[in-house]
């Protein structure tokens, strides 16, 4: 079994309100139906329908974790979500599996590059990215403790970072910093990007940059002092993410800064559009996305910001 | 304790309750009294629902997927003593929780609606966990027809059959009209009872403005024989009051003061004279 199936098996030992539900997507845990009983319930490809039955639940006392690929979820039962779950603010767990860049060959339909986007839009409904397994499963086992609405982008892999705690909801976790105060740029990220910006930050470590990475596996509720800080603190600020630019982190991030009048040199580096279907370490590269590509864009761009100062220095000294 | 007197009384008053709203910002007037007399006999002669009861575990449910037909539901929650009378003045104010689709902050009100096809897999949600809550409670949701042109309905459908939903009980509002014009114009549904059957559910058929013909049915339904059974009730748009009655354009209603006061009187049999109106609103 893996942790996940685990806590699905701990946890409704413990707590009888628990159910799981799926439609029809069952591939990390296997092993939980039949240890679960008429607990979990497979609805079949009915993404609309498991949405409504799990307010249903919910609005009888339970407490409800649903399953289905991430691009189905949030769009075909985008209305369900938020009229069932999000105006009645109940208990319903959504697991959206392949998310992001993780739907492998599958093509554009199935490409959940928009739900971050779609699921933070939302009153009352959190958005949690996790970066690995361990940190996916300590951020459900926090969820079955204080069950609220939320959106959750499934990954299954393994660390993606070393752990010095326990994750919790609540923070930013600051993944790399080479603790000068102020840092060449700041790395924000969550999720999968996670040991690609990791990666990324060696390469420039390398070449004299020092940097920041933070990654932020809640995107709502938002830790944003953390970020504030980055803005600060960093020369610049690129936000790296398997999502649309617009409506992803980046456009989170550019709220913030405006809402705080921080002047900042910003950046993205994510997706435009539906990205060509293929294996992951071809779709990361075709896309800029894994650390060789993030290094050399975040070269460029402070090699950018360096012309940029150059020059507004130089007017500057001939006014 | 089925008394059709009883029943008609407070039928003819929800209907008045539901010509009242039908003004200052007006109402789903046609739908509403389509499915007073439906709902007049689940709350008085079906469901275990009291004003004291409104959070026992053991009660009935009632969803009211149609969420437009929801002055029809308040009537009724006004005539039983489940919502306070004088609140159905707050119509339409926002100090208040009573506008045009249901809304779980009134009393009475188990789930909201406004989207169509949404309740009926909500519902399920409640049949499966009252059923593994092992509770004889059972889920009524009043589904309207033209809402069946939501693909929705027809998914939830299939799996409730699949689930063996039996303790959950679909009635359709059968008044053969949608928004702006008749089913069988727009979409046909029928033959709806083979639509449901072949979707492995319990099909009956009933009069809904014929209180005996609803009590010879209602009280052994749904059938609890491993399948979710559908009731279809053929109903009237606007019944009760011949100017609005069976009328494509009588759906949605802002009627004057006075249109109100001679509707009232049409109810009352004591006015003949049909409404000629004009300030209709079609949405």
């Amino acid at each position: 079994m893996n942790r996940y199936e685990l806590l699905l098996r701990d946890r409704c030992a413990i707590d009888p309100r628990i159910m799981v539900l799926t439609a029809e997507n069952r591939g990390h845990m296997r092993s939980v139906p039949p240890l679960l009983g008429d607990r979990f319930v497979d609805v079949g490809i009915a993404e609309q329908t498991m949405i409504g039955m799990a307010a249903g639940l919910a609005a009888r006392g339970r407490v409800v974790v649903v399953h289905a690929l991430a691009a189905f979820l949030t769009l075909r039962a985008f209305e369900f979500i938020r009229d069932d779950v999000a105006i009645p603010n109940l208990p319903v767990i959504m697991v959206g599996m392949v998310p992001g860049v993780l739907s492998d060959g599958n093509g554009p339909t199935h490409q959940a590059i928009d739900d971050v986007g779609l699921m933070r839009a939302m009153p009352n409904v959190g958005v949690f990215c996790p970066a690995d397994e361990e940190e996916y499963v300590e951020g459900m086992a926090e969820l079955f403790d204080n069950p609220r609405p939320c959106y959750v982008r499934y990954i299954g892999s393994q660390a993606a970072y070393r752990r010095e705690h326990r994750t919790t909801l609540q923070r930013g976790i600051v993944l790399s910093d080479d603790r000068e105060c102020c840092p060449d740029v700041a790395l924000l990220t969550y999720g999968a990007m996670v040991p690609h910006v990791l990666e990324a930050v060696q390469q420039l470590e390398q070449t004299g940059v020092s940097v920041r990475v933070v990654h932020l596996p809640m995107i709502d509720p938002l830790d944003e002092t953390v970020i504030i800080e980055a803005l600060h603190d960093a020369a610049v600020t690129v936000v790296v993410e398997d999502h649309l630019i617009r409506s992803g982190l980046y456009s989170v991030v550019c709220e913030i800064a405006i809402r705080h009048r921080i002047h900042a040199s910003l950046h993205p580096i994510g997706l435009s559009t539906w990205f060509a279907a293929g294996r992951l370490p071809q779709v990361l590269r075709m896309n800029g996305l894994d650390g060789a590509s993030i290094a050399h864009r975040v070269t460029e761009i402070l090699n950018d910001e360096a012309t940029i100062q150059r020059t507004s220095n130089g007017e500057s000294h001939a006014s | 304790m089925y008394d059709r007197n009883v029943c008609e009384a407070h039928a003819l008053r929800v209907r008045e309750h539901i010509l009242a709203m039908s003004t200052d910002g007006g109402c789903f007037t046609g739908a509403s009294l389509s499915c007073a007399d439906l709902l007049v006999y689940l709350y008085t002669s079906y469901l275990n629902v009291r004003p004291d009861n409104l959070s026992d575990p053991d009660r009935d449910i009632l969803l009211l997927s149609k969420g437009h037909d929801v002055p029809a539901l308040y009537g009724t929650f006004a005539e039983l003593g489940i919502l306070e009378p004088g609140r159905l003045a707050n119509h339409l104010d926002c100090n208040d929780h009573i506008y045009w689709h249901p809304n779980r902050a009134v009393p009475g009100v188990e789930f909201h609606s406004g989207s169509l096809g949404h309740l009926l897999s909500v519902g399920m949600g409640m049949a499966l966990s009252i059923h593994l809550e092992q509770r004889q409670s059972r889920v009524v949701v009043i589904l309207g027809d033209g809402e069946l042109n939501e693909g929705s309905i027809w998914e939830a459908c299939q799996v409730a059959h699949s689930l063996h939903l039996d303790n959950l009980l679909a009635i359709v509002d059968r008044n053969w009209f949608q928004a702006n014009m008749p089913t069988e114009e727009l979409s046909p549904l029928e033959p709806l009872d083979e639509k449901f059957r072949a979707f492995g559910w319990n099909v009956l058929r009933v009069d809904g403005h014929d209180f005996d013909a609803l009590h010879s049915v209602l009280p052994d339904l749904p059938l609890r024989n491993g399948a979710p059974t559908v009731l279809i009730a053929d109903t009237m748009r606007g019944k009760g009051v011949p100017s609005i009655e069976a009328r494509a354009d009588r759906w949605f209603c802002n009627f004057s003061h006075d249109e109100v006061r001679q509707l009232t009187e049409e109810l009352h049999g004591t006015s003949s004279a049909t409404l000629v109106s004009p300030t209709l609103t079609v949405r």
